[in-house]
């Protein structure tokens, strides 16, 4: 589903990304580890079409088309999802209204009719049950006021709701307790799938518990240097990244 | 209530206003409906002065709501209207505009010029009067909507959205003057900025030697879209009674790129993003429209944003 090949990308004028490799078939999960400034975020932000990020080379194919030619929002509507590290606030705008014109978009954008207020709610409450996430939050601003948790909680859900091909997780552990980490990992899961693919980005092998991936590749210096099966993980949590440090 | 002499447009309107509306509420009756007027300046190189009164008897209510539209034209057009406003005890009064007179083209020719005296005087004690405007289009737009808070107890209210895009110009504000005592007042402006618009809240809080007791709040925030335009502030607050409390907050703003980001990344287009962003901006405000007042004017700021963006 997802080709990255030789992808080099530049933020203000600092190379970051510096010639990334990898494959990601429908129906599997890949995470990505490494140490703070490896490029993990970077890599998250190409692929989803942020501005500022220059690709200076390399090609992305998703799903037979080329992704860095896509506008950010064309990616999204054709199924790539990016769960933020630090998901932003939009005062005055209600999460209901916020994520029902977007799932609207994504819906038009794939010739389904677009969901009526009450179809809305209807699916919205049911996702966020599962979720253990209280009805009000449909009414507050989005991430206006929200704990850390409950923000990452949030973009589960709204990746329940908008039901992608390839979601990029950045980080979706940071700042939460086993409780809440149980919970999102278990939302996580259940959007598992033959026709999605996942990449999940974290520090801690910890999440890897719950969210037991196909492959783990290890990013230091912007490049890959590293990959393996779920046990990659396990040593890394052992014997740290050291031994990248002078690998790329 | 706006004397002959009031200023240049407002006797201009004295000497030349042929057309307008009275409205007078008997005592102690509702209004049960929206009364809506509907201004258009159809004519080219016309220009048009209507006279508006509403008189709301002891213990009255009237919502009055006006729109104004006029077609494209390359020339300028004048519109110096006056409308006044009185309450008497215990009767309330909701004024809202929806304003969409032609702006002007891309690089700022034609359009209309707005220069409007609006007033109005809480005459008796525990009277409301309350200000609620859209304005979106317009070149030049003058406007102080504001309220005498005469009588005790009595409440004025100032809710206003402005957007100025291309080369469109806004000044406008509020001026709440407390005489009585025990009187309260809320000012809230929110003003967007895009293109190379300009645009300055002047607002005037004035707490006259017996308004014992005076409160007033007054919030001014600015949005900025892109890098060309302009958002001022200038308050004047004089305060003449030790015994009143006035409160003043400000916020200025531009539309983040975190945020927009965020939204495309959910599927929406920036225009979309900037449209959803500038409503929560505006929203304290756009509740304050009645209902079918509301809607319109959320799309028509949507419309109004169209290739504002970037």
């Amino acid at each position: 589903m997802l080709e990255i090949k030789d992808l080099h990308a530049t933020v203000d004028g600092k190379e970051i990304l510096r010639g990334v490799d990898l494959t990601i078939n429908a129906g599997e999960v890949h995470a990505i580890m490494g140490p703070n400034g490896s490029g993990k975020s970077t890599l998250a932000y190409v692929l989803a079409g942020r501005e500022g990020y220059e690709v200076t080379a390399g090609e992305v194919i998703y799903d037979g088309r080329d992704l860095l030619a896509m506008a950010a929002e064309e990616r999204a509507q054709a199924g790539v999802f990016l769960a933020f590290q630090y998901p932003v606030e939009i005062p005055g705008v209600a999460m209901s209204t916020f994520l029902r014109t977007a799932v609207n978009a994504v819906r038009k954008a794939r010739g389904e009719t677009a969901l009526d207020a009450i179809k809305f709610l209807k699916l919205a409450r049911a996702k966020m049950k599962d979720l253990k996430m209280d009805e009000q939050f449909l009414g507050r601003a989005v991430n206006v006021g929200f704990s850390g948790g409950e923000k990452k909680r949030n973009e589960v859900f709204q990746m329940a709701m908008l039901e992608p091909k390839f979601a990029v997780l950045d980080e979706t552990d940071s700042g939460l307790d086993i409780d809440a980490l149980k919970i999102v990992a278990d939302g996580v899961n259940a959007l598992r799938g033959p026709e999605r693919a996942m990449l999940v980005i974290t520090h801690y092998q910890r999440l890897l518990e719950y969210i037991v991936p196909d492959r783990v590749h290890v990013l230091a210096k912007g490049r890959i240097v590293k990959s393996g099966g779920h046990d990659l993980a396990l040593e890394l949590e052992a014997n740290g990244y050291a031994e990248f440090d002078n690998a790329a | 209530m706006v004397p002959v002499a009031d200023n240049f447009y407002a006797t201009l309107n004295s000497a030349v206003f042929s057309d307008g509306s009275f409205v007078y509420i008997p005592k102690g009756v509702r209004c049960p409906m929206e009364l809506s007027t509907y201004f258009r300046i159809n004519a080219a190189e016309t220009g048009q002065f209507e006279r508006t009164l509403i008189v709301a008897d002891a213990g009255s209510y009237v919502s009055y709501l006006e729109g104004c539209t006029a077609p494209m034209r390359s020339e300028h057009q004048l519109h110096a209207a006056v409308v006044e406003l009185v309450a008497l005890e215990d009767a309330e009064i909701r004024y809202a505009t929806v304003q969409n007179w032609y702006p002007g083209d891309a690089e700022g020719r034609g359009g209309i010029y707005n220069f409007v005296t609006k007033r109005g005087i809480c005459r008796g004690a525990r009277s409301r009067i309350s200000w609620t405007q859209v304005e979106t289009g317009s070149a030049i737009t003058w406007k102080y909507p504001s309220v005498i808070l005469q009588g005790d107890d009595s409440v004025g209210e100032f809710y206003s959205v402005a957007l100025t895009t291309n080369y469109q110009q806004a000044d406008t504000g509020t001026k709440m003057i407390h005489i009585g005592r025990n009187t309260r007042s809320t000012v809230i402006s929110k003003g967007i900025s895009a293109g190379h618009g300009q645009q300055t809240y002047r607002g005037l809080v004035r707490i006259q030697g017996g308004a014992d007791n005076a409160r007033n709040y007054t919030q001014c925030d600015s949005l900025l879209i892109g890098d060309k335009c302009g958002g001022h502030t200038v308050p004047y607050i004089e305060v003449k009674n030790h015994r009143a409390r006035v409160e003043h907050e400000a916020t200025t703003s531009k539309i983040d790129d975190d945020q927009l980001f965020y939204c495309r990344q959910r599927g929406l287009s920036d225009e979309e993003a900037v449209s959803l962003i500038v409503n929560g901006f505006c929203k304290e405000v756009m509740q304050k429209l009645p209902m079918e007042f509301a809607v319109e004017a959320q799309k028509l700021l949507g419309i109004s944003l169209e290739g504002a963006v970037g």
